[in-house]
């Protein structure tokens, strides 16, 4: 067993009085891809949310519990959610570039961290697009309008995005859910070989696309973690009853 | 049955029909009036020159001068105030807590107030108030900033149009998307940063069209300048902010109503409605324009 990144004591959270996370405790390891599965509204993408506090920017959100990124919690009164968002990235379901151009877009996480040197921001600009496997097919029109990039190229240019502020996390909820079967198989990959550097956490409603990816799988349902394990057992030999009726497809 | 629903039906078609054609023959009559009337005495030399001979004969230059530098002044003031008002109502404030609430009340409540008393109200908070306590606190009571001026002017048709600024700016800050603003959060940005680097790039169109329609708006106010800054004749053009200025709206008025031969002058008067009527539906036109491309480009 790796590192453990990311560890959660007793999550609850509730939107108004709406209970969305009921007592999670996992450990998520280091240098691992983790695969968050589960029925819509089952809990998952709030969960993944909890992690860089992204559910700070919606109303109403009450949370108990503890969030320790490298034994940190991050809801702890002192940490500044800012400092914390640069060190766990957030891909998003959509790809959302911003209407720049495709180097202002990678640039604009360093940018805004002070960094301002030209050749230093090429530099980081030109290796995230590599880490990101799309620097080939952007290299002759960085200065072009990003939005003129095709949906799965977006997508890698946002991932691309995400690595040049140096995160040692990764959450990406639903990557390649609005993806042509190329393009999500170039992300999968990419996934795939991003974790030698970060810890990955996804979020995903394609059941071999979890099998494929990941090395351990989270199955929630109605808010509650039912299971957490060995991605390969999960898949086969699942403790609980609904994991395997979720996997083979019974129901959700 | 049948019978009456087809009579009821033509006659409202019919009544409806009349409506717009009412309202098409105004416009049209309006525009034909003001283009026969003023458009022998338009000319280059006309724009550019003086009033000459008590204001029977000449050009307008110095009425279209000082409307440019009144909006000109308003505009430094109304678009910065409404657009950190606008940004305030949308990024900030918690949608119904009470300073949000007061503070679309107060916008809307501006907006309905009559443009008259925007001129009262100028003549004594700006003149009276804040002139009369600067020329007792720096220039010893000598007579200075406690009278009609362009800075009170443009101040007082700041806030006239100060709700038309607010209302165009937090419009289009309310199209930037959300998943913009959470890309940019996502990757460590503060809300101040997102706001500057994605929301009001996002939303420059939108400041730009409400800076248009509230200078067009100010252009062709009379009522809030009228005590606060306006000046019947000048020989000169203001030099300073303390100084009145001449302008096309209240020219309007001065040649119809204070003239000094009124069939003599009819020219003048038509010709400067022309031009004002110009400048303002100009104006609107470019707003239009850049408002119709905004919503095309979401």
């Amino acid at each position: 067993m790796k590192e453990i990144k990311i560890k959660t004591k007793d999550l609850t959270l509730y939107y108004g009085s709406k209970m969305a996370l009921n007592s999670i405790s996992v450990e998520i390891p280091q240098n691992q891809v983790t695969a968050l599965i589960g029925p819509s509204g089952c809990g998952k993408s709030t969960f993944l949310r909890t992690l860089n506090r992204m559910n700070d920017l919606i109303p109403n959100v009450r949370i108990t519990g503890e969030v320790l990124v490298d034994n940190f919690n991050i809801y702890d009164k002192n940490v500044d959610s800012v400092n914390l968002r640069k060190k766990v990235g957030m891909v998003f379901q959509k790809s959302n570039p911003f209407a720049k151009s495709i180097f202002e877009n990678v640039a604009y996480g360093p940018r805004i961290n002070g960094v301002n040197d030209k050749k230093k921001l090429t530099e980081i600009v030109e290796t995230s697009l590599q880490r990101a496997a799309i620097w080939d097919e952007v290299k002759d029109r960085m200065h072009d309008s990003a939005l003129g990039l095709s949906g799965g190229q977006q997508q890698r240019l946002c991932i691309a995005r995400t690595m040049a502020v140096d995160p040692e996390i990764i959450l990406m909820d639903e990557p390649a859910s609005a993806l042509d079967p190329i393009s999500t198989s170039k992300i999968e990959e990419l996934i795939f070989n991003l974790k030698e550097n970060y810890t990955i956490i996804i979020v995903t409603h394609n059941m071999q696309q979890a099998a494929r990816v990941s090395d351990h799988t989270a199955f929630f349902y109605m808010g509650e973690l039912v299971e957490f394990g060995k991605t390969k057992k999960i898949f086969t030999v699942p403790v609980k009853k609904q994991t395997e009726d979720y996997i083979t497809g019974r129901f959700g | 049955m049948k019978k009456v629903q087809k009579i009821t039906g033509g006659i409202m078609m019919g009544t409806t029909a009349l409506s717009v054609i009412i309202i098409i023959a105004i416009i049209i009559i309006m525009l034909v009036v003001i283009i026969i009337g003023g458009k022998d005495q338009l000319s280059w030399k006309f724009l550019t020159s003086f009033p000459e001979e008590g204001m029977t004969k000449g050009g307008i230059f110095p009425a279209i001068f000082g409307t440019a530098l009144m909006v000109l002044i308003m505009s430094v003031a109304a678009v910065p105030l409404g657009a950190i008002t606008a940004i305030y109502l949308t990024e900030y404030a918690k949608d119904r807590s009470w300073i949000a609430i007061s503070v679309r009340f107060a916008v809307r409540t501006l907006a309905m107030v009559p443009s008259i008393i925007f001129g009262l109200f100028g003549l004594g908070f700006f003149i009276k108030f804040v002139g009369g306590g600067m020329d007792q606190a720096f220039f010893g009571g000598h007579l200075t900033w406690a009278q009609p001026n362009i800075l009170w002017a443009s101040l007082t048709m700041a806030l006239l149009t100060l709700p038309v600024v607010i209302v165009s700016v937090e419009e289009s800050i309310r199209t930037v998307p959300r998943e913009l603003r959470e890309a940019s959060l996502a990757l460590g940005a503060t809300k101040w940063q997102t706001i500057r680097k994605i929301v009001l790039p996002g939303s420059r169109s939108g400041i730009l069209t409400g800076t248009i329609l509230a200078v067009s708006r100010g252009a062709g106010e009379v009522a809030p300048i009228l005590f606060t800054g306006a000046a019947y004749y000048l020989a000169t053009l203001p030099r300073g902010l303390s100084d009145q200025f001449m302008s096309l709206g209240y020219h309007v008025y001065i040649m119809s109503t204070q003239s000094v031969n009124v069939d003599q002058t009819l020219p003048i008067q038509f010709a400067t409605t022309l031009v004002l009527l110009m400048l303002t539906f100009s104006l609107n036109l470019v707003a239009v324009i850049i408002r119709s491309r905004l919503r095309k480009s979401h």
